[in-house]
Order: C-alpha cells, then structure tokens, then sequence
C-alpha cells in the first residue's frame, strides 16, 4: 500500500513506533532516568534542594550511623521474615481446605480475600481500633471476666510490629490464598489417585508431591509479597505513625521524612538507593531461577 | 485412619467410577467446616466491629464492648464523617475526598489502560526492532521501589508544571499503572489467533484501524479486569496522593488518615469508624459485583512475563 519507495529502517512500523512512545517514555525517563538520577543525587550534599555538590559516600556513612535507619532496616527484616513464611503457611492452609470439594467454596474464598480490596490505611484503622487497649479486644476479654487479660500490641515497643503483622497478614493471606488455588488446581487428579493406591496418607502427599509440584506458584507468591513488604508505608502510618517511639519505623517511610519532612534530600536518596539494592538481590535470584533455568529445561 | 482421609479426598470428576457416596457429616467434613467457619469469623471480624462501632453513640463505645451490637442505632457518626468532620483547613467532612478520589480515579483509570492496551497490542502484534528492551525495562521497572523514584518525579512534574495538579498525579498513576497492565494486554493480545491479524492486513487494514475496529471489541473481557485492577488500585493509593498533590486535592484515603490520626480534640471512633467504612465502599462494591474478575487482575499479576 504505502511502500512507494523503499522505507527505511526507521518508518517501517511507524504508526506502532508511535503508539510506543508513551512506554518508551516511562521506561527510559521514569524507570532508568529517575532511578539513575536518584543514585546519583544520593553522593552529593543535597538538603532542602537537590546540590550538585559531590560528598562521595558520606551520606552512606552517615545512613548507616544513624539509630532511626538501623531500627528501620531491623525492622523491616523482622516483619518481612514473619510475613513471608506467615503468609505462606496461612494462604496455603486456606487454599487448602478450600480445595477439599467443600460447599460454599465461592463464599468462603469471598470473605478471604475482600481485605485485599480495602486500602492498607483502612486496614491499619480497623485494626488500631480492635487492638486499642481501652475499648478494643483487651477490654471485650477482660469485660468477660479475665481482669488481668493484656493484649495491647501496639503500645508496647516490644510487640508492636507483631501488631502490623497481625493487620498484614489479614490483608495480604487472601491473596496468597488465592494464587495457592489455583496452583493447586493445576495439579493433575491423576497424582492424587497414583498416591491413593500407594495407600500414601494426603498431608504427605502434600508435603512430598503437590508442593515441590508447585515450585512456580510459590517462587511468584514470593516475589509479590516480597515486593509488597518492601514497600510497607501505608500500613505503618495508619496504624502506628512509626510509634510508640522509633519502634515501628520501616525504610519507606525513613525516606519518605527525609526528603519531604526533614529537608534532608541526600539522605533520603541514600536510603531508597540501599532499597534498590536490597530489590535487586530479591530479583536477581528470582530472575534466575526463573528465566536462567527455562532455557535449560 | 489414613484410608478413611484418602477415600474422601478428589471423587474425581468421573463420579462414575465409583467412590462412596459422600457423606455430608463425615469426621472429617465436620473438622474442615469448623476450621473454615472460625477462619471466616476471624476475617470478618474488623468488618463487623467496624460497622458495629459506626453505628453506636461515642457514649455506648465508652462503656460497652466492641463486639456488641448498638443498643440504639443512630447514623449519625454517618452523616458527620461524610459532610462535617475536620480535617486540618476545611471542615466539609470526607465528601471532598471521595469526589477528589473520584476526579483523580476516572481520568487515571481511563488514560492507564488506552496507554497500556494499545503497547499492549504493538508489543504483541506489531513488534518493532527495540521493543522488547523497552517492554523488559518496564517489567523490571515494576520492581523498583517506589522511593528511589518520587522525588525526580516532583522535580519533572515542577519542570512541566504539573505538581501539585490532579494532572499530576493522573500521569504518575498511569505511568506507574503501566508495567502490569502492559503485561496483561500483551499476553492477552498474544493468544488472539494470527490468522485474524493477518487477514485484516491483507484487507488493507492500519495499525490503528485493526486496533479500534477488530481488537478493542474483542478485548472487552480483559479491558474489564484492567478496570476493576487499576479502579481498586488508584482509590486505595495513599502514597502518590499525598506526594503529588496539594491538601484540597487531596485523595480519600490522605484525608481519611488524617480525620482518624489527628492528634487534636476528642476521639469521635464512631465517626472515625464511619469514615473508614465510607473510604472502603468503592473497592468493596467492586469487588463483590467483579466476583472471579477480581481474581484473574489478581492473577495478572503473577503471570510471568
């Protein structure tokens, strides 16, 4: 139709060229250009404005001094471990008994999973309400009779992030839940009858076929939730403010105060740079297990 | 004991074959359902205090217990959280930030998915030397923590003139919508037949005619999970909001913390606990009236790309 002469290289495809821009925009100025940029920014002495004065890897060294960082990272850490094999173990049970051919399966996988679709910071309200000493689950037990019963998590330093993790896991455990299904659905019928015959008990098969069988759905679930625990913020401000003290701080949250409370940009770009990096060991494991091993298989 | 665990499990869908009829009340049955009924009452629990308590005056919640039902229902905690509760400047209540979250949910939602269907469709059927790099940037994008990335973003949208704005904070919605939604076009435009394409190339047909007259109308399924993904994922966002726009602009779930989190006057928690209830309706309707759409958005995000 249009080829009149020879087109070159650079107009064939030119209407999807086009259409790309937008993608290639996102990709090259957001994801690398602001990435890069952000690195970059983090060896100078930015404060309230970005400086281009070079300090090397000062603000590293003055990230890693500082109290509030550590207990972010110590945090973080403590969280995202529990979390993960938390969330894991619940979704997986709940998926499950969801897939013993019971009745009601659609309404129970409803009410499992409609936490997911409410906001983290309407998650973090309901639960700083059910876990507030004064009128919440300690004084509903203690008003039945238990006047020594003690279930304030969030206003003890100590137990506090146990608080968070008990609001996670009610938002997040759906989820998993949901991606274990229909990893368990994929499983052939035929297994579970080969391991019938052999008079195999069902948690063992469990244990020693269906979940090796579903390595896939487990390597995916752990990178999503991988990836949401990282990014924990909204969670922590609605339901703690970080408090009581530095003791529920995270890393997000960390950057997010240096660089639009505190004016202190350098700072802030230090730490989301050490978050990038923590990202790209989560990844590159993952990207490998993944895509390294495809090829070969 | 083992025998009588494995006889029940997977009939297999040949019932013909032969297993025992299922019995109802079963040991085992009894145990999965009791299991599964204390697991449901303990996720539905926060929605039933929350509803409780919004429901009850603040001098019943002083000397009651969460989990009772109100003695004497009053909607009043309703009414004050939607059209009169302070937040800081202005005391017109949550109604402002439900219309914001709207303003910026519609535009964002639309300008997410027409950018990511159409690469979506040129990745898929339309593909250009380069472009996988591009699409592979993007998927390791998604990755990125947010926070490496927001604060070049204010410095671009200060360079543009769009800080501040609901334009704003709709372009980075559908900048950061695009990774996952992208995915999702490309692998569903990947399994339409070939032949179809190709057809439609020998009529004559344009990249942008094909695209508008063949493949948006048979797309319409997943342009649906595209909406109901990127509808509960804008209106839950509190990060962005809080960033990329001013106080009057700002979304439901900024102002809804800062109602419940306010460190000034009396705790009203029966407006608070309304408040938070009205914050959730959207994405809760949605995700009752979507059922098993809601799922495969879910599910879109795990597909590899």
């Amino acid at each position: 139709m249009s080829q009149s002469g020879k087109p070159t290289a650079l107009f064939k495809n030119l209407s999807a060229k086009i259409a790309a821009i937008p993608m290639v925009l996102t990709a090259l100025m957001v994801f690398v250009g602001c990435s890069v940029w952000t690195i970059i920014y983090s060896f100078t002495n930015s404060r309230l404005l970005p400086s281009a004065e070079w300090v090397g890897l000062d603000q590293y060294e003055r990230l890693w001094g500082t109290r509030r960082w550590l207990i972010s990272i110590e945090n973080l850490a403590i969280y995202g471990i529990l979390m993960l094999i938390l969330a894991l173990v619940i979704g997986f049970l709940l998926a499950a008994l969801i897939d013993q051919k019971i009745r009601f399966e659609d309404g129970f996988r409803t009410i499992f999973l409609y936490p997911y679709a409410l906001s983290f910071i309407v998650t973090g309200l309901v639960w700083q309400w059910l876990l507030n000493p004064e009128f919440g689950i300690q004084n509903a037990v203690r008003n039945l009779g238990f006047e020594t019963f003690s279930f304030d998590p969030l206003y003890n330093p100590d137990t506090v992030l146990y608080g968070v993790l008990i609001a996670g896991l009610w938002h997040t455990s759906g989820l998993v839940m949901c991606l274990m299904l229909a990893g368990l659905r994929g499983i052939d019928e035929d297994v579970w009858k080969a391991t019938k015959i052999d008079g195999i008990p069902a948690w063992k098969t469990y244990i020693v076929v269906v979940i090796p069988m579903m390595r896939p759905v487990f390597i995916t679930t752990l990178v999503l939730v991988t990836s949401g625990i990282i990014k924990l913020y909204d969670l922590v401000i609605a339901q703690t403010g970080g408090g009581p003290g530095l003791a529920s701080e995270v890393p997000a949250k960390f950057v997010f105060d240096m660089m639009f409370v505190s004016q202190n940009l350098a700072q802030g770009f230090a730490a989301s740079t050490m978050m990038l990096v923590a990202v790209i060991f989560v990844i590159i494991p993952w990207a490998y297990l993944e895509f390294g091993g495809k090829k070969h298989g | 004991m083992a025998d009588v665990t494995t006889n029940m499990r997977r009939p297999s869908p040949a019932h013909a074959s032969g297993p025992k009829p299922r019995r109802a009340f079963s040991r085992k049955n009894i145990m999965i359902y009791s299991i599964l009924f204390v697991l449901a009452v303990y996720y539905l629990l926060p929605f039933y205090v929350m509803l409780m308590t919004s429901l009850k005056g603040l001098a019943e919640i002083r000397t009651g217990n969460i989990f009772a039902p109100p003695m004497e229902i009053t909607f009043e905690p309703w009414a004050k959280a939607w059209a009169t509760v302070c937040t800081g400047l202005n005391c017109d209540g949550l109604s402002r930030g439900f219309w914001n979250s709207v303003k910026i949910t519609v535009p964002s939602v639309f300008f997410s998915i027409a950018v990511a269907s159409v690469n979506g469709y040129a990745l898929s059927m339309w593909r250009f030397k380069g472009a996988n790099v591009f699409f592979t940037i993007l998927i390791i994008g998604a990755f990125i923590p947010y926070q490496v990335m927001i604060y070049p973003i204010v410095v671009l949208l200060r360079e543009i003139g769009l800080y501040g704005n609901l334009g704003g904070l709709v372009l980075v919605h559908t900048v950061f919508g695009m990774p996952i939604l992208t995915l999702l076009f490309r692998n569903y435009f990947s399994s339409v037949p070939e032949e179809l394409f190709k057809a439609a190339r020998v009529d004559g047909a344009r990249f942008w005619t094909i695209y508008f007259k063949i493949m948006l109308p048979m797309a319409v399924p997943i342009f649906v999970v595209a909406v109901i993904l990127q509808t509960t994922a804008i209106w839950n966002d509190f990060l962005f909001g809080v960033i990329y726009t001013r106080p009057e602009n700002y979304p439901m779930t900024v102002q809804l913390n800062n109602i419940v989190n306010s460190v000034t006057g009396v705790k009203e928690y029966n407006v608070n606990m309304a408040a938070t209830l009205l914050s959730g309706v959207v994405p809760l309707t949605i995700y009752f009236l979507s059922g098993k759409l809601f799922v495969r958005g879910i599910a879109a995000g795990a597909v590899k790309g």
